[in-house]
């Protein structure tokens, strides 16, 4: 035993001695932070931008950043990163002065960045105006506006024309349409299993009047639950009797919805922009989604935009390109033809509305609301799913169980 | 690498031969060249030496970039570790007394940087309040307050701007809605001043210079501070620039009094001062939103255990982890040894049967269960569609079969380890004994049980310890299988029949998203976790050593 120890331990500073000669280890890291400060420092020669992007806007942000090299003289460095690993990086990385000046980011992450104190406010100025309203809004936290809007998404009914030839008004025209076309599912909704999807149920949802928080009179949510009470059972119900029926189950998930209405084995599929090019064969419609309640199905809009770090040394530089350069109709355009989400510049998304599925998408997210950008949103997300595939699937009683949700987001965000 | 250091070794004890050195010396391969023995090899000028010299040479080279970075950077823990490593490196490898460390010194300094410190930082963490809304120090949560508290003066114009100086003082200089000029500084407030406009922004002003682009970005800092009193009267807010393009009148919501250490809200007149809990708090006990850590003493460990919402699952969960780990080890080395057992008598192909079984620990540990997890879905799955014709078992959803399917999963995963190191013991159990128990007369069975196994057992029961250790923080198989679900019905957490300590640790401190991240309290967790294992370990070991004298 002791022995195996000591020839272990030996084995490994051998190989630690060939691997790395005599090698250091404390510069890995000290390197990488050497090298990070250098870019957050000012330069002499115009000063260099760093600017956090994803693969998809990698392209269009180097475009906008060309022009803006070209004309103040500035440098942009691009550096690439996997959208999900940005939000936490960057909030851990901006109080050490080594996150970037510029990040792409979604506008759900705000009320995070804001009381981690890493985003600074961005005034858009009369630039404002020319913004999708619900676009400026989605960043507005408390008055201010903390990033620069560039794109929204937001779910829709997706329609086969093929299968079906009408948007369907209400919930029941879609199943009966469904039913008609007969194909394997008369309507297609992501699911994660257990985990549920309330995104995409979202509108559903709203369709009851029952939607998540409270909203103050400028669009902006207050940490105040608003999906209990009775129009909440009542949505609830109605998932325990559709699921029931049949109509709605949750083992569909994402990739096999997807690919089952690629297949033509649905009419219909609620869903967003990021699914289309699976669906490059078929003859699409984008239709409002149906409402299953009496009021109309509002499904969340998510904006993307830029944030620029509170800490960041190049304030000047990184607004300038915000508000100067990324708000143009060209830059817009070129991140749209990159990501595929309608722009939100109001110039660049009625251009890209030539296209009747960008348009369709636009028109449904005029009627949406943007996704809560307050902290407390984690919390309802940790428990809402859970409860609406508990029930879908039976294994929840409806009323019960949503009203336990409720309690249970309750006593979380009272902790 | 040999060259540099083997020769070290031998020849510093020719030099300065002690008692009993020279006895535990192999018999020195280069006795035949000839030694000088007043000469240290440390210093000799051969091949070896000019070798040495130049990686130490790199070494240094490396270091001392890294304690100019770290100066530039202003890191000073990093640059202070670098010199002290890098003076032990130069002081080991140059002199002749540290034979033993010129071995070990590498590993030792992995050891210092990849263990101890980790170890010590998430020791440190686990004292403070380190997380969502205390992320940072006392002055970026100012900073932060203040800036996003800096309000626009309502349906005030956009002022095109120019920045200025009088020599040393910054300035801006303005054109107001009404085509009319102005300039001011941080102490004069602006005031109409003479300036050629060209396309609706000044280009010359009289008694100003105009700065340039470069010049501005020069001092970028300085501009993005400037504030510029629109009137004599504060009210009216100043004009500050965050492009230094256009100019926007702010007034403060928040005033930081640096005496005092406190904010006042300029609005509705409260005062805020610095709680204990590192946050801005006001009389009437509201907090503003950006705080900074603080040490909180032992309030992390003590908020750990007293949530009452999770003092039920909680015991659910420690329970299960145990169940967990436990018979995580015992399936995959009882199959394990059983294959092995079987293979090592001579079959036609073992080696490519055991080729073939070493596979499953050739995939990633996080892919296989995320592969699993497809296989398992209850409707779509491979496993219920294919191999059950369709039957509709709720692998991972119902709270039994989720576990034994976790089991089974990390059978599949675990059990080439187990093959792995019981082929090894195998193949070097000493045939002697084998021998007297055969000529005792002992059975194959009773030769197995008396004999093959308690002689396993002496070599595998480390790893299988270190197997329970492992898995008793298997995060990534729960966490990529089921997620922890599925979830307990009657609990108030979003905690689930899978959930293991370490992946309700993940859940409890928010680092799921599912509420606000809070690292303080996920480092003492898994400070508390360390605890556990390290004292089963231990006893384990205990255990063990008395097994290793009764054999």
């Amino acid at each position: 035993m002791r022995r195996s120890i000591l020839l272990a331990s030996a084995l490994v500073t051998t190989l630690a001695l060939t691997a790395c000669g005599t090698d250091d280890t404390g510069e890995a890291a000290a390197d990488e932070s050497a090298a990070a400060d250098e870019t957050t420092e000012p330069a002499g020669d115009g000063g260099t931008l760093t600017v956090w992007v994803d693969e998809t806007r990698q392209d269009a942000v180097a475009a906008a950043a060309e022009a803006f090299e070209s004309e103040t003289g500035a440098e942009v460095e691009l550096v690439l990163k996997p959208f999900e690993d940005i939000r936490a990086d960057f909030i851990a990385q901006v109080p050490t002065g080594e996150g970037p000046d510029v990040t792409v980011g979604a506008h759900d992450w705000l009320g995070e960045l804001i009381t981690n104190g890493v985003v600074a406010p961005v005034e858009l100025g009369d630039t404002a105006a020319e913004f999708e309203e619900v676009a400026v809004q989605a960043f507005t936290a408390d008055g201010q506006v903390y990033g620069l809007p560039y794109a929204i998404e937001n779910i829709a009914l997706i329609r086969n024309t093929e299968l079906a030839d009408s948007a369907p008004a209400t919930w029941d025209d879609a199943i009966a349409a469904g039913e008609d076309a007969g194909t394997k599912f008369p309507f297609l909704i992501q699911s994660d299993g257990e985990n549920g999807d309330p995104y995409t149920y979202y509108p559903f949802q709203t369709s009851f009047g029952a939607p998540v928080f409270e909203q103050n009179a400028d669009g902006s949510y207050t940490p105040e639950l608003a999906m209990g009470g009775e129009n909440g059972e009542a949505y609830a119900q109605w998932l325990a009797d559709q699921g029931e029926a049949g109509n709605l189950t949750i083992d569909t998930t994402y990739d096999i919805s997807v690919e089952a209405f690629a297949n033509g084995e649905s009419p219909f599929i609620v869903g967003g922009p990021w699914m289309l090019e699976q669906f490059a064969d078929l003859d699409l419609a984008i239709d409002p989604v149906p409402a299953a309640g009496d009021e109309a199905a509002q499904p969340f809009v998510g904006v993307q935009g830029f944030y620029v770090s509170a800490r960041s040394e190049n304030a000047l530089l990184a607004n300038d390109f915000l508000v100067n350069f990324l708000s143009t109709e060209e830059a817009q355009t070129a991140l749209f033809e990159a990501g595929g989400r309608p722009p939100a510049l109001t110039a660049a998304a009625d251009a890209a509305s030539s296209d009747p599925i960008v348009a369709g998408f636009r028109e449904v997210g005029a009627d949406a609301v943007p996704m809560p950008s307050i902290p407390e949103m984690g919390s309802v997300w940790a428990f809402w799913g859970v409860t609406e595939a508990g029930i879908i699937s039976g294994k929840a009683e409806p009323a019960e169980a949503w009203n336990k949700m409720i309690s249970d987001i309750e006593g979380a965000l009272g902790s | 690498m040999t060259d540099l250091q083997h020769p070290g070794a031998p020849r510093a004890t020719v030099e300065r031969p002690g008692p009993g050195a020279g006895s535990t010396l192999p018999p020195e391969p280069s006795r035949g060249r000839r030694v000088r023995p007043d000469e240290s090899p440390a210093r000799r000028l051969g091949p070896g030496f000019l070798a040495k010299l130049a990686m130490m040479a790199v070494v240094d080279a490396f270091g001392v970039y890294v304690v100019w970075s770290a100066w530039v950077a202003e890191a000073w823990v990093i640059l202070g570790a670098m010199l002290a490593m890098l003076a032990v490196a130069n002081w080991v490898y140059f002199s002749r007394r540290t034979v033993p460390l010129k071995y070990v010194l590498p590993g030792l300094i992995f050891l210092f940087t990849f263990q101890i410190f980790t170890i010590a930082y998430t020791g440190w963490v686990a004292f403070t309040n380190y997380g969502d809304g205390h992320n940072s120090t006392k002055d970026d949560a100012i900073t932060a307050l203040l800036a996003q508290n800096e309000r626009r003066v309502e349906d005030s114009p956009s002022l095109p701007l120019t920045v200025v100086t009088d020599g040393d003082e910054l300035g801006f200089a303005v054109v107001r809605p009404d085509g009319t000029t102005a300039a001011g500084s941080a102490d004069t407030a602006l005031a109409p001043v003479d300036a050629t406009v060209d396309e609706g922004r000044i280009t010359a002003v009289d008694g100003w210079e105009v700065l340039d682009r470069q010049e501005i970005l020069e001092r970028q800092g300085e501009v993005t501070t400037l504030r510029v009193p629109a009137s004599e009267d504060p009210n009216d807010g100043s004009v500050r620039t965050q492009d230094a393009r256009t100019g926007y009148l702010f007034t403060p919501a928040l005033v930081y009094d640096e005496v005092a250490d406190t904010m006042t809200d300029t609005t509705t007149g409260a005062v805020y001062a610095p709680n204990d809990e590192g946050q801005f708090e006001a009389a009437d006990g509201s907090t503003l939103q950006v705080g900074w850590r603080v040490f909180i003493g032992f309030d992390n460990f003590t908020t750990a255990f007293s949530d009452s919402r999770y003092a039920g699952p909680f015991f659910q969960v420690v329970v299960w982890t145990f169940v967990f780990a436990f018979t995580s080890v015992a399936t995959t080395f009882l199959l394990g040894m059983f294959l092995a057992t079987a293979f090592n008598a001579p079959i036609r192909g073992r080696r490519v049967y055991r080729t073939l079984l070493i596979l499953p620990y050739a995939i990633p540990g996080f892919v296989a269960p995320l592969l699993w997890s497809g296989l398992l879905n209850r409707s779509f799955g491979f496993v219920n569609q294919v191999l059950l014709g369709g039957a509709a078992v709720p692998w991972l959803t119902d709270p039994l079969l989720a576990k034994f399917s976790i089991i089974a999963v990390n059978l599949w995963l675990g059990f080439p380890y187990m093959f792995l190191i019981c082929t090894g013991a195998l193949q070097s159990l000493p045939t002697d004994v084998m021998e007297a128990a055969k000529i005792d007369g002992a059975g194959r069975l009773r030769t197995w049980r008396s004999v093959t196994l308690p002689l396993l057992l002496v070599s595998t029961t480390p790893l299988l310890i270190s197997s329970f250790a492992f898995n008793f923080n298997n995060f990534a198989l729960i966490y990529m299988l089921t997620g922890g679900g599925p979830r307990f019905a009657d609990a108030s957490v979003p905690l689930g029949h899978t959930d293991i300590l370490i992946t309700m640790v993940y859940a409890v401190a928010g680092l799921d998203g599912s509420a606000p991240k809070n690292f303080g309290l996920a480092s003492a967790l898994s400070i508390v976790i360390f605890v556990i294992i390290a004292t089963i370990s231990a006893i384990a070991f205990k255990r063990t050593r008395s097994l290793e004298e009764i054999n």
